[in-house]
């Protein structure tokens, strides 16, 4: 009951599943995937969604009670989901409305500024990570540097044929290797999907009884 | 003081709140780092509940009467037992039926993981880059197939395909620094056109 009857969902849902990828059939193309599955996992997302929200409240809740380092920031975080939430659940979240004026005002600029924020990070790791110790490290330094110039006026400047030599490293290495890890990611894909099929994986259902 | 001048002056705050972090740790990028968790998830639960639960769950059985669609619905509240010790168990049940989708990862993984890649390597071989795809792809493969020992001439024929990752490394490096140096530039165009106006 704890256990079993959640792994034979598992089993015969994804045998069903595997079924409905080979078969043009109505029973399994229209009524199970059209009919049930998706209207199904849609209804069944939101609270999924909530246990999300629920479980980050719970440890911001926890931070504050135990006086934790730096608690005083999670009341930041609780004024930025309350005022937000609460202006897309009265105001709505049309254009011109107060959730999308903190979209585009607040959201957007930090998390686009906090992505630019890892060019400078990605530059000091590269810095200490390939100091070009070995012919390998040199190699790849070599064609990050190539990819890099290649897209920048001074690439040009300094080497005309740059981004010729640039396409070609992505064309035609780098392809390769995309190619070979693709092939090998698939083939472990589809073993790991095999594994939870056949119920030999079952750490998805957690511990205990 | 014009509405867009205040909305930029705002987006501006941010920004320098999270660059601040490139002096070091601070109380203003403690603030800002709390806020955009607070602010994205406020934002995602709007989203999820105006685009999932109105018309998923509320309006089909609530004003369509849509019964059977309770069963999902009573099926998705079963993963708040998640917090309970006693009846944790219960939140399996939707975890196993989001699971069944993995029967998907079963065609899907052979078809554009493996079939695909391998019909695009398998081209008749009329250019010397098509060759050294073909060599690239079959080396890197070999490289990860452990069951033989990387010596001898086997060695050195595997370790050709190190030497195509470290290259496809190199270029995704590249890449990606590139993406981010070209946000970066927009957050500084953000800065000095938009909120200083010195660049008309």
């Amino acid at each position: 009951m704890k256990k079993t009857i959640p792994l034979m969902i598992v089993i015969l849902g994804g045998i069903i599943f595997v079924m409905y990828a080979f078969s043009p059939h109505k029973i399994l193309q229209d009524d199970f995937y059209n009919k049930f599955y998706i209207p199904w996992v849609y209804a069944s997302g939101p609270f999924a969604a909530l246990l999300g929200v629920i479980s980050l409240c719970m440890m911001h809740n926890a931070k504050i009670k135990r006086r934790a380092p730096k608690w005083q920031y999670s009341y930041f975080f609780y004024a930025g989901f309350i005022i937000t939430s609460l202006a897309g659940f009265i105001g709505g979240s049309q254009k011109g409305g107060l959730m999308m004026w903190i979209f585009e005002n607040v959201q957007m600029p930090m998390s686009s500024t906090m992505f630019s924020l890892l060019a400078f990070y990605m530059a000091s790791a590269a810095y200490k990570a390939f100091r070009a110790r070995s012919v390998e490290a040199t190699v790849l330094l070599v064609a990050a540097i190539v990819v890099m110039l290649a897209q920048v006026p001074l690439g040009v400047k300094i080497y005309k044929n740059l981004p010729v030599i640039s396409q070609w490293i992505l064309d035609v290495p780098n392809l390769a290797s995309k190619r070979g890890i693709a092939i090998g990611v698939g083939l472990g894909g589809v073993a790991t999907s095999l594994k939870i099929l056949l119920g030999i994986e079952r750490s998805y259902l957690g511990g205990g009884d | 003081m014009s509405y867009e001048m205040m909305s930029n002056l705002v987006g501006a705050f941010f920004t320098l709140c999270i660059f601040s972090f490139l002096y070091k740790d601070n109380p203003f990028y403690q603030m800002a780092e709390q806020l955009l968790v607070g602010v994205s998830l406020g934002y995602s639960i709007v989203v999820t509940y105006e685009r999932l639960f109105i018309p998923y769950v509320w309006q089909p059985i609530i004003l369509k009467h849509t019964w059977a669609l309770i069963f999902p619905a009573i099926l998705g509240m079963l993963y708040l037992f998640r917090f309970s010790r006693k009846l944790g168990w219960l939140s399996r049940y939707p975890i196993a039926f989001s699971m069944i989708g993995v029967g998907m990862g079963v065609p899907a993984g052979i078809h554009a993981g493996i079939l695909v890649q391998a019909r695009q390597a398998m081209v008749p071989i009329e250019t010397l880059n098509l060759f050294l795809i073909l060599l690239g792809t079959i080396t890197v493969l070999l490289y990860f197939f452990f069951s033989k020992a990387h010596s001898g001439a086997y060695g050195k024929f595997v370790g050709i395909g190190k030497w195509y990752m470290m290259i496809g490394f190199g270029a995704s490096f590249g890449m990606t620094v590139m993406a981010r140096i070209s946000l970066l530039i927009g957050r500084i165009q953000f800065l000095v056109s938009d909120v200083l106006g010195l660049i008309k």
